[in-house]
């Protein structure tokens, strides 16, 4: 079930399409602002709200890289590995992540707390490396921040 | 020397807000409307003007106007989208205007929406860019409570809508029609043109679908006029243009400058040269679509019409440098791998084809790869370049392999021959000869 608060943040965003279905993603990116992920539970919520099925929501939820069709930790760790962090050192700030906390592109600690995912270009490549975590953006990352930067995501 | 676009962004990178935006000017355009500009006037002005799409593509704005239906039997509601996605490596121009100046973009998109009498806007932005949507928000919300959305504009009959959409990840989505697709709810499969989005695009309406930055440049067209628009570049394209440079240059950033501002001027005056120890081999000029320039061509003019279609395109103005330190077939690895993983999976040349040249440039940089393996290079850019796939995403993709199999070929050679990665501290592969 969605909650009362899901349904009227999706009203409301549903008020600016001419046409239902066109809130699919907006849908799948409210309710997952909340739980975290989607679930298949959630998916036929949505579905239903939105009068489509399942599989329809789906085909769309699995199209999209910020969708989440499996659990993540509380917090997300988006490494930008485009070309300007590549060149300017990405690859060690995956590095110190790996060896600190022991999660790789794709993984989540022990714990639940922190995912670690690659993603395309961040548009903050003036600051080569960069970093999101959650909705936060960090420039200029190196190996000796990686930490400082993490521990405050609790 | 003029900065209409950024000339007032704080440098602290904090939001200009309505009261401070509108005390400098900002929504000055509608005056020039309620005296009497009618929508083909904004036309006639925008084609005269030189404005050309800053999406990458460097489409004349004015003549992509004239296919819009115009008049009482044109089809209703018309769309103004805003393409906001801006994911292409490299580029963060459209991130600095709407984290800078979010009114900007309503203001440019009202205009737009006046000149092609379309009532509604969406404003398409990449999931990742929270700062901006936050912003943005706060702008519509305040240009509906000022009245300037959804109430007839002062002296017109003329009212539009605006509505944010915030995406939610994949490349492709900012290529148009994909991007069509996305904002009705769907998979962000690139459709077939014709029909071009100008008659038939979101839900079958009119839509025009323009780079942030292009809307940007509207309302000082309306205050200024074309001519004075035109005479900010130093070349046949009109306007300033929002240029940056990243990789290892002593100040990488971005800079509005003249249209036609040369690359070595970009590179040498205001990135302020290349790091101290390392030298400059190479630049994609305009995002990780956009073909290998080189020392040759630093002095080439950076706009749409100076540099030769064979040499490559501008692209979105914002440059990533290739350094002698670094490897140009890892470079190369680096962006095939991210078009590799984008592509949307429609067309089978370009969902197969680009993993392929992926897995082959990193035999390379493992030193397995073979003089084949070459050529096969050299026929992949032929085969997934213009003209072979569904949308332009390959051909992008082919842009910097090819130009990089001409100008660091003897880079590739000498991986094949060295047996591992020159850039590389890691021994040679022992190679096993079947
Ligand atoms: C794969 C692909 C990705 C694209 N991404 C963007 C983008 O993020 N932003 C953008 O403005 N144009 C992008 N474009 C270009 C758009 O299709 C379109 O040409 C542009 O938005 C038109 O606006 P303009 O005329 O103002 O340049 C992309 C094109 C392709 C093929
Ligand atoms: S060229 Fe690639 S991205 Fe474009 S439609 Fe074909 S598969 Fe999709
Ligand atoms: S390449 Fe990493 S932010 Fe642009």
């Amino acid at each position: 079930m969605l909650t009362d608060i899901e349904r009227h943040e999706l009203e409301d965003a549903l008020k600016h399409y001419p046409d239902k279905r066109a809130g699919a993603i907006d849908a799948l990116l409210i309710v997952q602002r909340r739980r975290g992920w989607i679930s298949d539970d959630s998916l036929l919520d949505i579905a239903q709200f939105l009068g489509m099925t399942g599989d329809d929501v789906d085909s769309i939820a699995t199209f999209y890289n910020l969708i989440f069709r499996k659990p993540v930790g509380r917090h997300v760790a988006f490494l930008c590995d485009s070309i300007s962090c590549w060149i300017m050192g990405y690859e060690q700030v995956r590095a110190q992540i790996k060896k600190h906390y022991d999660i790789d592109l794709g993984q989540t600690t022990r714990d639940g707390r922190l995912t670690c995912l690659p993603i395309a270009c961040l548009g903050h490549c003036e600051r080569a490396p960069a970093m999101m975590i959650d909705q936060d953006v960090y420039g200029n990352v190196t190996p000796e921040k990686v930490e400082t930067i993490v521990e405050k995501y609790k | 020397m003029e900065r209409p676009l950024t000339r007032y962004i704080h440098p602290d990178g904090s939001p200009r807000l309505l009261r401070e935006y509108v005390k400098d000017g900002g929504y000055r355009s509608l005056h020039g409307l309620a005296a009497g500009m009618g929508p083909k006037d904004l036309q006639r002005l925008v084609g005269e003007s030189g404005l050309r799409g800053r999406g990458g593509g460097g489409f004349p704005t004015g003549n992509k106007w004239s296919f819009v239906p115009m008049g009482p039997d044109a089809s209703k509601p018309k769309y103004i989208v805003a393409n906001a996605d801006e994911m292409e490596p490299g580029t963060f121009k459209d991130r600095i205007l709407m984290e800078g100046d979010p009114h900007g973009l309503v203001e440019g998109m009202l205009m737009a929406g006046y000149a092609l009498d379309a009532e509604v806007g969406y404003i398409f932005l990449r999931g990742e860019y929270h700062r901006s949507a936050q912003r943005l928000t706060q702008a519509i919300a305040e240009a509906y409570a000022e009245g300037y959305l959804g109430k007839p504009l002062p002296g017109t009959t003329f009212r539009f809508d605006l509505h944010l959409h915030a995406s939610a990840g994949r490349y492709i989505c900012g290529e148009e029609t994909a991007l069509l697709n996305a904002l009705e709810g769907k998979r962000a499969i690139p459709r077939a043109k014709p029909p071009y989005p100008q008659t038939a695009g979101l839900w079958g309406q009119p839509t025009i679908v323009q780079n942030v930055e292009t809307l940007y440049n509207l309302p000082h067209i309306v205050n200024h006029g074309s001519a004075w628009y035109h005479n900010l570049s130093r070349s046949n394209d009109g306007g300033t243009k929002i240029y940056g440079i990243s990789g290892r240059v002593t100040h990488p950033g971005w800079w509005e400058l003249p249209l036609g501002t040369t690359a070595r001027e970009l590179l040498e005056q205001h990135a302020g040269g290349m790091f101290h120890g390392v030298s400059f081999r190479g630049l994609l000029p305009g995002g990780a679509s956009t073909a290998f320039l080189t020392e040759e061509h630093l002095d080439l003019p950076m706009d749409f019409s100076s540099i030769p279609p064979q040499v490559g395109r501008l692209g979105t103005g914002t440059m990533i440098v290739l350094d002698d330190q670094t490897c140009p077939v890892g470079f190369v690895l680096n962006l095939e791998k991210f078009f590799a993983r984008e592509s949307c999976g429609w067309c089978t040349p370009c969902r197969e084809g680009l993993p392929w040249v992926a897995r082959i440039l990193e035999s390379f940089e493992e030193g397995r790869a073979t003089d084949d393996d070459l050529a096969l290079l050299d026929m992949h850019a032929e085969l997934l370049g213009p003209g072979h796939t569904f949308c332009a995403l390959a051909p992008g993709a082919m842009a910097p392999l090819q130009s990089a199999l001409k100008y660091f070929r003897d880079d590739f050679v000498r991986h094949i021959s060295m047996g591992r990665c020159p850039w590389s501290n890691k021994p040679a592969q022992l190679r096993v000869l079947v």
